[in-house]
């Protein structure tokens, strides 16, 4: 199939037909591409609620230039031959970045200092690159308590940005699902079937998934601070799963199995609860070697490839 | 008295049966079409009429059928979008209650244009007891031969179903309707594609609102060509209006697009006039969602001409000082109304009815309900009225579906046109109009 051309702040990239402006982004890399707190590539139908990676199409195609009359979603919304798109580039996508990010901080509880996702979490990444140094809101926030759904897995409701990828996780991996979404609007929230435990071999994928700490490994909770444990890429064999995974390890000490995300903090491959809750012995594991961390969050702290980008120079 | 093609036998004593219904010329439609007209000249023929949906956006019902995908073999659907649940708009209800084999008759109509074999009547949950009207009159329509297999010998078969929703007002949005009407949860879908490629189960669907529905069977008895006399430019036909508020007589009116608003209001044939001879301060000329009028802008543009009740002349000025007609919920205020009062009234609605899964409207809509409910408290600051402005702005166009867009639109407007209202509330440390 023969390629087609679309231009994303001023550089063109060839891609197939079909692709996304934000799969078209990423071929680019590096600054253009916009930031996805609901998308997951590998999660069928993911996409779309965040509205955090929403571009200026300023031209639709070569065959029809009119310019798309809203910002549209990055992440489902297919490229044409011709396309002109603004990310950064663009004044109007910019601010309504900045506004998306304090939607989602609204009723955020702002718990980083307890956190364990802090570190490598999405949302902080996205207010540090995005959001204002100054809040503006005074607003009481929705407050639910904390539940297990399943032994190994912590729900913080209050945490958690409604991007809906855990449930599509449920919904796509795993059989019997018995987790979604309750009521709606603000006061929706993430939920077991009527106190059912989550019990199922691939469930521990969903704390990988969720950009946030609203789902916690509840064998790796108050251990450590993710940035003072140190990654290694490990396998083993695994009959349920690839059995590729990373070691979070503080001294010779194995705190926490995750699998190995790339650089947008996607999972390569799921794995199973076995190797993630299971198996923290040194000798359960072939290590491989120390895990190249990408720029995404702390962890890589002077390890960064690129540089941190910052509102200053990137609004040029 | 205007033209009357909804309205128009709906006193007639137990018009909700068949019996009575087919007396007053029922069904004849239905035998005409079937017998007469291929389901393109159908479609052809509504296209012609100039018909325009009636649930609120307005867009062409004909164009909107010309769209359905015929390229596959997959099945087509024809449904009807009775989750009327816009506050202010209560004209859907009016036609199912009293006078549900018009409906039928047009869901025939339209499902034959369509070529759709199955064709679904979703109904807001909250009206379950029209719910129970609308299937003893489906079940008299299949035992007089209109519904089922083969109807009246043409070899055309349809089946009708009347499904109830879970009374949620974001699945009356065409793709949360579908999802619901699927056994989902009422989330929008991401468009495109559109119903018209991929429906209801994945095929081509199209979704009408009851009242334009409900108008087919007078547009195949008269022809487009009458239809389309009535009216004014490109806003054919009549439309229910349901008219509530501070007026001397509430209630659902049939008129001829392009009457005046203010003969509208103030007509002893309509409205008849603000109560107690009070004065009128503003209106929502079409449901909650449309941006709010100031009386000088309801009844002239701001070029100075009078205002029409028509789709045109309500748009008039862009949203800068004019409106939208909307699904035709006609909220008329006299000046004891308190317009933050009326419009936390309408935020709290919105984030109620958010279905929470884009985050501009899940979090936007809770906050301005939050900001006016501290000014109308008197505890809000000058800079909590920008802020409501900033958060409609950042809601409008950023979100999945247009319910984000009807949360923000009352909020802009009415700071827009009352912002010394929202100051006073501010400055007073209360509502002025409280006692």
């Amino acid at each position: 199939m023969s390629l087609i051309k679309v231009t994303i702040d001023n550089i063109e990239v060839e891609v197939e037909p079909g692709t996304t402006i934000l799969n078209a982004a990423r071929k680019i890399g590096g600054a253009v591409v916009p930031p996805t707190m609901c998308y997951y590539s590998k999660l069928e139908g993911s996409g779309g609620k965040c509205r955090s990676c929403l571009v200026k199409v300023a031209q639709g195609s070569t065959k029809d230039p009119r310019p798309m009359p809203k910002l549209v979603a990055s992440c489902r919304t297919a490229v044409m031959d011709g396309m002109v798109v603004q990310n950064i580039t663009s004044p109007e996508v910019m601010e309504n970045r900045r506004a998306i990010t304090e939607f989602l901080l609204l009723n955020h509880p702002l718990d980083c200092p307890v956190c364990d996702q802090a570190g490598e979490c999405h949302l902080q990444d996205l207010s540090y690159e995005h959001g204002l140094v100054d809040t503006e809101t005074v607003e009481e926030r929705r407050t639910f308590a904390p539940i297990d759904i399943g032994d190994k897995i912590k729900l913080h409701m209050n945490r958690c940005i409604l991007c809906y990828r855990c449930v599509m996780v449920a919904n796509q991996l795993t059989d019997q699902r018995v987790h979604g979404v309750l009521g709606r609007g603000d006061h929706s929230e993430i939920s077991t079937f009527i106190t059912r435990a989550i019990d199922n071999d691939f469930s521990g994928n969903m704390i990988d998934v969720c950009p946030v700490g609203a789902l916690t490994d509840k064998t790796f909770r108050f251990k450590s601070r993710v940035w003072f444990t140190k990654p290694f890429d490990a396998h083993r064999d695994c009959p349920k799963c690839s059995g590729k995974v990373v070691l979070w390890k503080k001294g010779d000490e194995i705190l926490r199995v995750t699998g190995r995300k790339d650089k947008y903090g996607e999972l390569e491959d799921f794995i199973c609860n076995d190797c993630r809750f299971e198996h923290k012995e040194n000798s359960d594991w072939v290590i491989e070697g120390p895990r190249k961390i990408e720029r995404h969050s702390v962890i890589s702290q002077n390890h960064y490839e690129t540089e941190v980008r910052n509102r200053s120079n990137q609004s040029q | 008295m205007a033209q009357q093609i909804l309205l128009n036998n709906i006193e007639v004593p137990g018009l909700a049966s068949f019996d009575v219904y087919r007396k007053l010329g029922g069904y004849t439609s239905v035998e005409k079409t079937l017998k007469n007209f291929t389901p393109d000249e159908v479609t052809a023929e509504v296209k012609k009429s100039g018909l325009r949906g009636r649930g609120g956006a307005g867009f062409p019902a004909g164009m909107k059928w010309g769209f359905i995908d015929k390229s596959t073999n997959n099945p087509r659907y024809f449904v009807c979008n009775f989750d009327e649940s816009e506050p202010g708009t209560f004209k859907d209800r009016h036609i199912g209650q009293l006078n549900p084999h018009q409906l039928i008759e047009g869901m025939i109509l339209g499902s034959y244009a369509l070529g759709a074999r199955t064709s679904y009547i979703y109904i807001r949950g909250e009206l379950f007891y029209v719910l129970r009207i609308i299937e003893k009159a489906i079940e008299e329509a299949y035992a007089n031969g209109f519904l089922g297999e083969n109807i009246l010998g043409s070899g055309y078969s349809l089946d009708l179903y009347c499904q109830p929703g879970g009374g949620a007002y974001i699945c009356g949005e065409e793709t949360a309707l579908i999802e619901s009407l699927e056994g989902k949860r009422g989330n929008p879908r991401i468009k495109p594609p559109f119903p018209a490629i991929v429906g209801l189960y994945d095929c081509p669907t199209v979704v009408n609102n009851v009242e334009t529905i409900s108008a087919l069977p007078w547009i195949m008895n008269n022809g487009a060509d009458a239809y389309s006399a009535i009216g004014i430019a490109n806003s054919k036909g009549t439309k229910l209006i349901s008219a509530c508020g501070h007026i001397n007589k509430p209630g659902i009116y049939e008129i001829e697009l392009g009457l005046p608003v203010e003969e509208f209001i103030y007509s002893d044939q309509y409205c008849g006039g603000i109560r107690n001879g009070n004065k009128l301060k503003a209106v929502v000329a079409g449901g909650s969602s449309v941006p709010i009028l100031p009386a000088e802008l309801i009844l002239k543009t701001a070029k100075g001409e009078p205002r029409l009740m028509s789709y045109e002349s309500l748009a008039e000025g862009g949203f800068e000082t004019g409106t939208m007609l909307g699904s035709g919920g006609f909220i008329v205020m006299d000046d004891t109304t308190c317009i933050v009062k009326n419009l936390l009234t309408f935020a709290r609605f919105y984030h109620h009815e958010s279905c929470g899964q884009c985050s501009p409207c899940r979090e936007g809509t809770g906050w301005m309900e939050k900001i006016l409910q501290r000014i109308e408290d008197g505890r809000g600051t000058m800079k909590d009225i920008d802020l409501l402005v900033g958060i409609s702005k950042h809601i409008e166009g950023n979100t999945i579906c247009p319910l984000g867009d009807a949360a923000a639109w009352p909020v802009a407007s009415a700071v827009r046109h009352f912002r010394q209202e929202f100051e006073d509330h501010v400055k007073l440390q209360k509502c002025p109009l409280s006692k």
